[in-house]
Parts: C-alpha cells; sequence; structure tokens
C-alpha cells in the first residue's frame, strides 16, 4: 500500500507554475494527504492567496502528476483554509529553491507585518543588506520591490504573509 | 431573523464590497500615475476579488447559487454593498482615501471574524487578515505621504476626505440582525466595528495632517446594504458583466 509519506516526496515534482523552481511541497501549500486502502490519494492544498490565479492550476497539475501513477486509485484535491498559509510554512530546501529563482526569500516568524519590515531585505544577488522596499506588491501577488544599494540591481522579494 | 439567514446576510455584504472595490481598484489598471501604483492597485483588485470569490464559495455552502452566477446575474437592487465601494475612482486623491478608509475598516472586520463561531468563516478571515495588511499598509503610506507634501496635495487629500467621509460611515450600517450575529458570536456588530475604526483612524489620520469632518457633520450613507445604490453601480455592473452576458460559457 502508498503511504502519504511516499505520495509528498512524489509530489516534490510538481512545481509552482510562477515560481518553477519550489516544489509545492516545499512551499508549504500540501496540509494533508489520505491513503485509503485501495490506493485512493485525497490531497489537501492550502491557498497562499486567496486570489493567485496559480491555485486551481496546481490543483489540475497534482491531479495530473498523480494520475500517472499506475498503482494509485482515484486521486482528488481539495482547497481548504483549515490550515493558513503563512511564508513561514515554506522548508529550507524552498528558501534556497526560491533564492535560485533570484527572489530574496521571506523572512522568517513574521506574524506582525510593519513597512520596517520590508526594508533591509537581503539582495539575492549581492547579499548586501543595504536595501529599500519600493513597493509591496510586485509582479505577483507573493512579491515585492526592492532595490539593492551596494550591486545597484534592482530585484524582487517574496514577500513575508503572517 | 435565525442565524443561517443573519449569516447569508452578513456574507453577502461582506462579497460584494469585495468585488465592487475589487472592481473599481482593477480600473486603475494601466492607467496608475506610476507604474509601482499601477501593479499595488491592480494586486490589490486581483486580492479582492479572489477573497469575493472565496466568501461567495461560502454561500453557495449554505445554498445560494454558484460564485459566477451570483456575482454576474444580479442586478443593482440585489447587490449589499456600501455605497462608498460603488463611487467611480475619481481622481487618485479619492481612490487613496477611500482605498484607506475601507481597508482599515476591512482588516478591523476580519480581524473580528478571526475569532467567529463560524468556523467556515473564520478560517478565511485568518488568511485575509494576513493580505489585508500589506492593503493598510499601502493605503497609510501614501495618505501620510500626501498629507504631508505639500499645500496642494495635502488639500487634495482633505478635500476627499470631507467628501468621502458620510459614505465611509454607510459602511456601517447595521443589518436586521445584528442582535443574532453578536449573540451567536458570528460578529461583533456594526457599531463596535465603527468603534474600532474610529479608534485606529483616527490618530493616523492627525499624523498625516488631515482632519476628520467634525461630528456635527457626521450623516451616514446609508441605503447600500440594502440594495440602495447610487446611479454608478449599475454601468459598473454592465461593464463587468458583459463578457459573461455575451458568453456564459466563455473560459480561456
Amino acid at each position: 500500500m502508498t503511504t502519504p509519506k511516499y505520495i509528498r516526496q512524489e509530489l516534490k515534482q510538481v512545481k509552482d507554475p510562477e515560481i518553477p523552481t519550489i516544489s509545492i511541497v516545499d512551499l508549504g501549500i500540501v496540509t494533508g494527504i489520505d491513503v485509503s486502502e485501495n490506493n485512493d490519494v485525497h490531497v489537501t492544498l492550502t491557498p497562499t492567496f486567496a486570489g493567485c490565479p496559480a491555485l486551481r492550476m496546481m490543483e489540475d497539475m497534482v491531479k495530473e502528476h498523480l494520475g500517472s501513477y499506475e498503482q494509485l486509485g482515484t486521486i482528488t484535491v481539495e482547497t481548504s483554509f483549515a490550515t493558513t498559509w503563512t511564508t513561514d510554512l515554506i522548508t529550507p530546501e524552498g528558501h534556497e529553491a526560491i533564492k535560485k529563482h533570484g527572489l530574496a526569500p521571506p523572512k522568517r516568524n513574521c506574524s506582525n507585518i510593519t513597512m520596517d519590515l520590508l526594508e533591509a531585505t537581503p539582495c539575492p544577488y549581492c547579499e548586501s543588506s543595504d536595501t529599500s522596499m519600493k513597493s509591496p506588491f510586485g509582479p505577483t501577488l507573493c512579491r515585492s520591490l526592492h532595490y539593492c544599494n551596494n550591486c545597484k540591481q534592482a530585484f524582487e522579494g517574496f514577500k513575508p504573509v503572517g | 431573523m435565525d442565524s443561517i439567514a443573519a449569516l447569508k446576510e452578513l456574507l453577502y455584504k461582506i462579497a460584494d464590497d469585495q468585488l465592487i472595490i475589487g472592481h473599481r481598484n482593477s480600473e486603475w489598471t494601466g492607467l496608475g500615475p506610476i507604474l509601482e501604483e499601477d501593479i499595488a492597485f491592480s494586486s490589490m483588485a486581483q486580492d479582492k476579488i479572489g477573497q469575493s470569490e472565496h466568501i461567495y464559495n461560502l454561500l453557495h455552502q449554505l445554498g445560494e447559487a454558484d460564485a459566477d452566477t451570483v456575482a454576474f446575474t444580479r442586478n443593482a437592487p440585489q447587490f449589499h454593498c456600501s455605497q462608498l465601494v460603488e463611487l467611480p475612482i475619481g481622481g487618485y486623491d479619492f481612490s487613496l482615501i477611500r482605498h484607506f478608509l475601507f481597508d482599515f475598516a476591512e482588516y478591523l472586520r476580519f480581524e473580528a471574524l478571526k475569532t467567529s463561531a463560524y468556523q467556515p468563516l473564520a478560517q478565511v478571515a485568518k488568511k485575509f487578515f494576513g493580505e489585508i495588511k500589506y492593503h493598510t499598509m499601502h493605503a497609510n503610506t501614501w495618505v501620510h505621504q500626501l498629507g504631508h507634501g505639500n499645500g496642494e496635495s495635502n488639500g487634495k487629500m482633505q478635500e476627499s476626505l470631507n467628501y468621502a467621509w458620510n459614505y465611509a460611515l454607510g459602511m456601517f450600517e447595521p443589518g436586521p440582525a445584528e442582535d443574532v450575529l453578536i449573540t451567536e458570536n458570528i460578529f461583533i456588530g456594526e457599531t463596535a466595528l465603527r468603534e474600532q475604526w474610529l479608534e485606529v483612524i483616527t490618530p493616523l489620520l492627525e499624523k498625516s495632517n488631515l482632519v476628520i469632518p467634525s461630528q456635527s457633520e457626521w450623516a451616514p450613507i446609508y441605503g447600500g446594504r440594502k440594495g440602495e445604490h447610487t446611479e454608478h453601480l449599475q454601468p459598473l455592473l454592465s461593464e463587468m458583466t458583459e463578457v459573461y452576458t455575451i458568453d456564459p460559457t466563455a473560459d480561456w
């Protein structure tokens, strides 16, 4: 019989369509995996942002990916707010993957977000903390805009959500 | 009124406010005064409309029609949004002031709803609360900056605040079942929310060199929650539903 642990491992191959270096597991959105006796799999996802257009796409990607495993039965995917997603659910591997995409990873333990907190976000290119936040809104809902005063590069950050 | 009917009413006004302000925010897409602001209002539009969809889904679970049907097939008198959110975007000064007044109210509304006895609502409130925090920070930064900019920017912000004020008070129009929502611990009620809101925004506006109209001039503009709207809502709905009306099965 398949185990939830096995499914979680396999789901590392499903990537966030907006940041293709990070898997949905490392992003922290896979909040439940149930496997029945006849290998039917039920996966629960929690939205990163209520308005994230990639959410439905990720549901389909999970279904499609697990659907290719012959030993698995029916695959169902559900989105639920029961676990509230925060950026603290992103794994350490996830942080590395975000950097690889050229984005600054979110600061940890941000239950109280302030504008000051977004200042001095380390630059993903030169790691300097001499940076300024230009806007808390970027090209996708999860990104903010920054400028590095050291290497004179504009960069984007994955913004902390508490 | 039973608690389900009271809950539905609460959900409709929240979702309708979000959908309509979301649509208004999206009208800045491509027109923002600077690129970052264009992106900010577009992002907030996406947040609001996404949030409204989840609230409409909660209504669907309570037996109402599905989200698209509810969003795209009703006419103005069937909407429960406050009149504040339906007003045209006007100049950037008005859009920023409305954004400030609306988002602080919404932030506090969801903060209160995080502990709602209605679990599905408490769950989404926790999520939305973290998102709306960014909206309030954005609003306060700009209100503060322009309040302190120069005579012209301060004057424009003050004028917009004066104009928006009674509409903003209209957000807190009490519903017919406030007592049910309060007794059942579903929601703290509009009167308590308004008190919290005043407590939060008063010092922020003071710090921004802006003056709240004197209390003798307060005359909340009610009606939106009961389906009474300004002449601005129906044209917005006609535009928003144009594609759906031509082809209800359209997809992309």
